[in-house]
């Protein structure tokens, strides 16, 4: 009982040991928050890699890929059976694309990763669907331009695209040529500027509209069409090339204003034309190309896949490239994507699949997407650990100014422990009292540490506001990190330790001065002055 | 007053303190709760051992007053703490109620100071952050645990109010140390030595620290424990006034019993 007591009434009348855990407090609130917001990036990151990458990926190393796709379906469904929720075949293959600057008219080249994709079955392997931008796009792919609505419920200050962007962009297109003929000189000046807001504008008016009759257009350059009508002119105001949905980053900069604010530019919108450049399937490759048009971007967030991803038919690039193999007709893909049931051990499998598809036969590589991402991962996973360790080494430091600031107060008490020992109190309970005192003092520390650590967590976004409007520096730059604000988790469990963790220290801390209190001769400490 | 009749030893040769016929009529018969013998204690100074004890001999009754004088750094208080149990004699034997106590273990030991042997000392020892009330609890609270405390809370406060108002100090109960005078503070000290009830008050010059009246308050206080509550007392002092007053003076020269005087 009086242990209790003494601990609590040193507890009341000691400030400065409390002043001794501040750096306790400030240790596991910073643990708390750093712990929370690597959880946010890092459960982010998974997600978002997971999500685009589906759990398993049979490639061939060959960029002719694998012939026979089907064959291969039925094999993996044998061995993998009811743990399979979707497969798809798709193609991966580099590719250039071309395409005309809006906003300076001129052209621009870039590498990308063409993936040809099923568009029945792709969604279903990843989270592919989510990210694009039209909302119909989202419910169901089909590859076709869309009236408008881009952007709804994603980027709300989206421009105008779709078929309202490429009717007006097809009548002026029309007046320039005219101009042109008509003045018999060309002059890059003479061109009419663009009817378009070239970046994305506040309030654009009318988006959603759809123009009756005219909501669906015709798609052009589908092998039936495009080879029995030769003759047939295409009209770009009312058909489109086959659909391509691009990688954001593609045809878009994120950037700043005069002000500040941050801006999205885009090259291209959908409802423009792009032509996609890839090797065909020839000895040696020779490239082949073809029109496109944008019907979707893609935002996944993650500028690696943002900025070299697009999507387009599968048939497309079989055909574009000649994957065909002419005896039995069958149209070879580069990779198998699965999805597998939840909660399936993705290594078994992968050793399943490894073992059907030896190395030395096939040529495939088997990953899960933690492999393909493996390095990004363990980085954010080191960079973690090491956090974590550096923040502990603090309150460990935190421990040795307790140790001190207990020493002190066992030498002020050493009469009191004395008087203690001469009622009869045993050296365990001496030492209890200063492990109590230790205990309560590290309760209390790592309790408010905890408090504030969550409070910030939970407000760390208008946090980071007000730090920016304070310093004028933004905290959190979303041209960098494409998250529009700081993610963050967190875990009990994490919370948990670190509260326990600094506990155990300033305990471990108390031991010694309490041994040292313990262990004081009772009338050496009663003639103490 | 009363005169004390004093008897002489020659330094070299042991009193014999068992000879009670000079007691008091009304200690005769008592039993013996405390008795030492030969109990020799040395203090280190280095590599010199310097004796402090060299060998004493002393025995209490029964509701005896027993004073113990010398000059100072006679080792009054060194005996005092081995009548305590709360240091070990290097030689000799000490029995509390017919028990050896100096050599028992230190749980033993303390239990004896918790429950059988109050002390007071000349600087009050009190707990400088806990009340009146709360310093004459301690003994109890280190008695009993936590349950078995509150449990019993209402009993224990009761006996300590009534302690406190024993001593006087009725008003005093939610007094922190610092905010007591000397006198209020060892009556405070007085009332938690009683606390457990024990069988022997061991006292360290209580009225050294204190101005004539003060230490005079106190002197009555303990003289009314042993005349009226039959509390034994062992108590140091410097005061020849006091001494006198005492059944038995026991005086401390040169680590020896030099003299034994008993009140007439
Ligand atoms: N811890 C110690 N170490 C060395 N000498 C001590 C120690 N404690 C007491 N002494 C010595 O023992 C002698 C007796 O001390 P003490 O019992 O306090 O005397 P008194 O109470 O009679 O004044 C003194 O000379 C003192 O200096
Ligand atoms: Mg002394």
């Amino acid at each position: 009982m009086y242990k209790l007591l003494l601990s609590w009434r040193y507890l009341k009348s000691r400030y400065i040991a409390l002043a001794s855990i501040v750096s306790v407090t400030l240790g596991v609130a910073t643990l708390i928050v750093v712990n929370s917001v690597m959880a946010g990036f890092s459960d982010e990151m998974h997600k978002r890699l997971h999500g685009i990458l589906s759990d398993i990926v049979i490639r061939s190393h060959d960029l002719n890929g694998l012939p026979d796709p089907e064959w291969h379906m039925d094999e993996i469904r044998q061995i993998l059976g009811d743990d399979i929720k979707a497969m798809t075949a798709a193609i991966q293959i580099p590719a250039m694309i071309n395409f005309r600057n809006n906003i300076q008219g001129q052209w621009i080249t870039q590498p990308i990763t063409l993936i040809g994709v099923d568009p029945s079955t792709y969604g279903a392997v990843s989270d592919f669907s989510e990210y694009l931008l039209h909302p119909e796009n989202r419910e169901q792919l089909d590859f076709l331009l869309k009236e408008n609505s881009y952007g709804l419920g994603k980027r709300e200050r989206f421009p105008v695209s779709g078929w309202a962007r490429r009717r007006v962009s097809a009548e002026w297109e029309q007046d320039a040529v005219k101009t042109q003929t008509d003045t018999l000189e060309l002059d890059a000046s003479d061109i009419p500027p663009s009817p378009f807001p070239l970046v994305d504008d506040s309030g654009v008016e009318g988006r959603g509209e759809t123009v009756a009759g005219l909501a669906e257009g015709q798609v052009h350059g589908a092998a039936t069409q495009a080879v029995d009508e030769p003759q047939l002119i295409f009209d770009p105001a009312t058909e489109q090339h086959t659909g391509i949905i691009l990688g954001i980053s593609i045809c878009s900069l994120r950037g700043r204003d005069a002000d500040g604010e941050v801006m999205d530019y885009y090259f291209a919108l959908p409802g423009d034309d792009v032509k996609i450049t890839v090797p065909n399937s020839g000895q040696p490759p020779k490239a082949v190309s073809d029109n496109f048009t944008i019907v979707d971007f893609y935002e996944s967030e993650m500028s690696e896949y943002d900025s070299s991803f697009a999507f387009v038919p599968l048939a497309k690039v079989q055909d574009l490239r000649g994957m065909v193999d002419v005896q039995s007709g069958t149209k070879s893909v580069s990779t198998i994507q699965l999805k597998l049931r939840e909660g399936t051990d993705l290594n078994t499998v992968k050793e399943k699949l490894q073992i059907r598809f030896p190395i030395q036969q096939f040529g495939y590589q088997i990953q899960t997407w933690r492999d393909m991402q493996g390095p990004l991962l363990a980085a954010v996973q080191l960079e973690t650990t090491i956090l974590n360790i550096l923040l502990f080494l603090i309150i460990a430091v935190a421990g040795f100014g307790i140790l001190a600031t207990f020493f002190m107060i066992v030498v002020e008490k050493t009469r009191d422990v004395g008087i203690l020992k001469s009622l009869g109190a045993p050296s365990g309970g001496v030492m209890s009292i200063f492990l109590g005192y230790g205990l309560s003092l590290g309760t209390v520390g790592s309790g408010v540490g905890l408090v504030l650590g969550l409070l910030f967590v939970d407000n760390i976004n208008i946090i980071a506001g007000w730090i920016e409007k304070v310093t004028g520096q933004e905290v959190f730059d979303p041209t960098v990190y494409y998250f529009n604000q700081i993610p963050v988790i967190v875990n009990p469990v994490t919370c948990v330790w670190v509260v326990l963790g600094a506990i155990t220290i300033a305990v471990i801390a108390s031991i010694l001065p309490a041994r040292k209190a313990a262990k004081l001769h009772p009338v050496e400490a009663l003639r103490y002055e | 007053m009363s005169s004390a009749f004093e008897l002489t030893y020659p330094k070299s040769q042991q009193p014999s303190v068992s000879s009670n016929q000079t007691l008091h009529p009304r200690l005769l018969q008592a039993p013996v709760v405390l008795k030492t013998s030969g109990v020799t204690k040395s203090y280190r100074k280095g590599k010199v051992e310097v004796p402090v004890l060299r060998g004493v001999d002393i025995e209490v009754v029964e509701g005896e007053f027993q004073a113990i004088v010398g000059a100072s750094g006679s080792g009054k208080s060194t005996l005092l703490h081995l009548l305590a149990t709360l240091d070990r004699p290097d030689s000799g034997e000490i029995y509390f109620e017919e028990n050896r106590i100096d050599n028992l273990p230190a749980a033993s030991r303390d239990i004896l100071r918790n429950r059988y042997i109050g002390m007071i000392f000349q600087f009050y020892h009190l707990l400088p952050e806990l009340t009146a009330l709360e310093n004459v609890l301690m003994p109890v609270m280190i008695n009993h645990g936590i349950v078995s405390y509150m449990l019993q809370r209402r009993k224990f406060r009761k006996r300590a109010k009534e302690l406190l108002d024993l001593v006087g100090l009725s008003h005093r109960l939610k007094h922190r140390p610092r905010e007591m005078s000397g006198g209020e503070m060892q009556r405070v000290a007085i009332a938690r030595s009683l606390m457990a009830n024990p069988r022997l008050l061991l006292a360290d010059e209580p009225t050294g620290n204190l101005d004539r009246s003060a230490g005079d308050e106190i002197m009555e206080i303990i003289h009314e424990l042993n005349s009226n509550y039959d509390v034994t007392i062992v108590m140091v002092t410097h005061d020849m006034s006091i001494a006198a007053r005492a059944d038995r003076t026991v005086r401390l020269a040169e680590g020896r019993v030099e003299s034994v005087s008993f009140q007439s």
